[in-house]
């Protein structure tokens, strides 16, 4: 009887063997949890770090200001209640309206004619799936605004949509704020690409956020 | 292919994705109550609801209507008596008469979401819809007529 050898202890491997496969198993276990995490940081913005700096403060913003006051921004950030259109940042045709959500109302919403793509052809409807105006209660006017003005509204949490910091940073990558860069035929680009924004954009914050004088 | 729900009876479309949502109705169905006008959504002749929204089905393609609930002018109501087609009639609105089903489409829009609309009211809804006839006040009296009929029928739309 104490002859036989089961089965299954006939191909049980032995105690090295056992020790090797369990630590390859946790190295390969770490290399991916590493891996993993570096593609996670990949995907989040880069942590603000803020080293004041007002004269490169300034001068970003002025980059800022810019592409915010061009058409493919601006243009949804009326002063009043109905959006600009074109390149001349005209009345949108129609007079749709904000509405309490910025989402337009009653028989002329947004989407009723602003499809998640843009439409082929020359000046036909912008298209994205987020398709908005800021909301009544939060209306973040950059129409008439002047550098001063428009820097000091967009650190305010008050007047900004509640960001701070990080969510700020976070905004150069929205979707509808990249949407400027896609604007369909017939609509010029905004004055630098969106890297060069982007990088300004991060630049004014990080250096302390500076209003200019004027 | 593409199943659509077009006036609660399903359709199976086999067309390419990005063909307006205009051109599946009018052609492949053959509903043509739903005019074509502009093109580019600036006229509003083609307005249809899609999940109870005015979409300009010109420019709205087929993949998004995948699926969802789309409502025409042929099936607004079942005897063409829902309040803004008997007030439109009523009144003898249309002239020519070819941009009233989207008149009507958005018309119906603005009475589901307020019942008791303004001269306001009504200029914010109907701004999108173009009438070459000129019959804006026609419009504007046949909305306040069919809020009444709405009110009396117990608020149904």
């Amino acid at each position: 009887m104490n002859n036989l050898v089961k089965p299954w202890q006939r191909f049980m491997p032995s105690r090295t063997v056992l020790i090797m496969g369990l630590l390859l198993y946790f190295v390969g276990l770490m290399a991916f949890a590493m891996n993993h995490k570096t593609e996670l940081k990949k995907e989040l913005p880069p942590h603000v770090v803020i080293r004041k700096d007002s004269v490169a403060s300034v001068k970003a913003f002025t980059a800022v200001y810019k592409v915010l006051m061009s058409p493919r921004c601006m243009n949804c950030h009326p002063q009043g209640d109905i959006p600009l259109q074109g390149d001349d940042s005209h009345l949108h045709t129609m007079f749709p309206k904000r509405g309490l959500e910025g989402k337009g109302v009653l028989a002329m919403k947004c989407a009723n004619c602003h499809q998640p793509t843009n439409t082929p052809g020359l000046n036909t409807p912008p298209g994205n799936p987020n398709w908005h105006l800021p909301p009544a209660d939060m209306k973040m006017v950059f129409q008439g605004k002047t550098p001063r003005q428009l820097a000091k509204q967009l650190v305010d949490p008050q007047l900004n949509g509640h960001k701070d910091m990080q969510k700020l940073v976070e905004h150069a990558d929205d979707g509808l704020v990249k949407a400027g860069w896609n604007p369909g035929e017939g609509r010029s680009l905004p004055p630098m690409s969106h890297a060069e924004f982007k990088k300004a954009w991060i630049t004014w914050l990080s250096t302390g956020a500076y209003a200019p004088k004027q | 292919m593409i199943n659509l729900n077009v006036n609660h009876k399903k359709y199976r479309i086999d067309a390419d994705p990005d063909m307006p949502l205009l051109w599946v109705i009018r052609d492949i169905i053959g509903l043509t109550g739903t005019k074509y006008g502009c093109g580019v959504a600036q006229c509003g002749a083609c307005v249809i609801h899609l999940n109870g929204e005015a979409v300009r089905s010109c420019v709205t393609k087929l993949s998004r209507g995948a699926g969802q609930e789309i409502i025409t002018i042929e099936g607004l109501s079942a005897n063409n008596n829902h309040p803004a087609q008997v007030a439109w009639n009523e009144e003898s609105v249309p002239q020519c008469g070819y941009c009233h089903s989207g008149q009507i489409m958005s018309a119906a829009v603005l009475l589901r979401e307020k019942p008791n609309p303004t001269d306001q009211d009504i200029d914010d809804a109907m701004a999108g819809n173009i009438c070459r006839c000129g019959t804006y006040l026609r419009i504007r009296k046949a909305i306040h007529l069919a809020a009444e009929l709405q009110k009396k029928e117990g608020g149904t739309t």
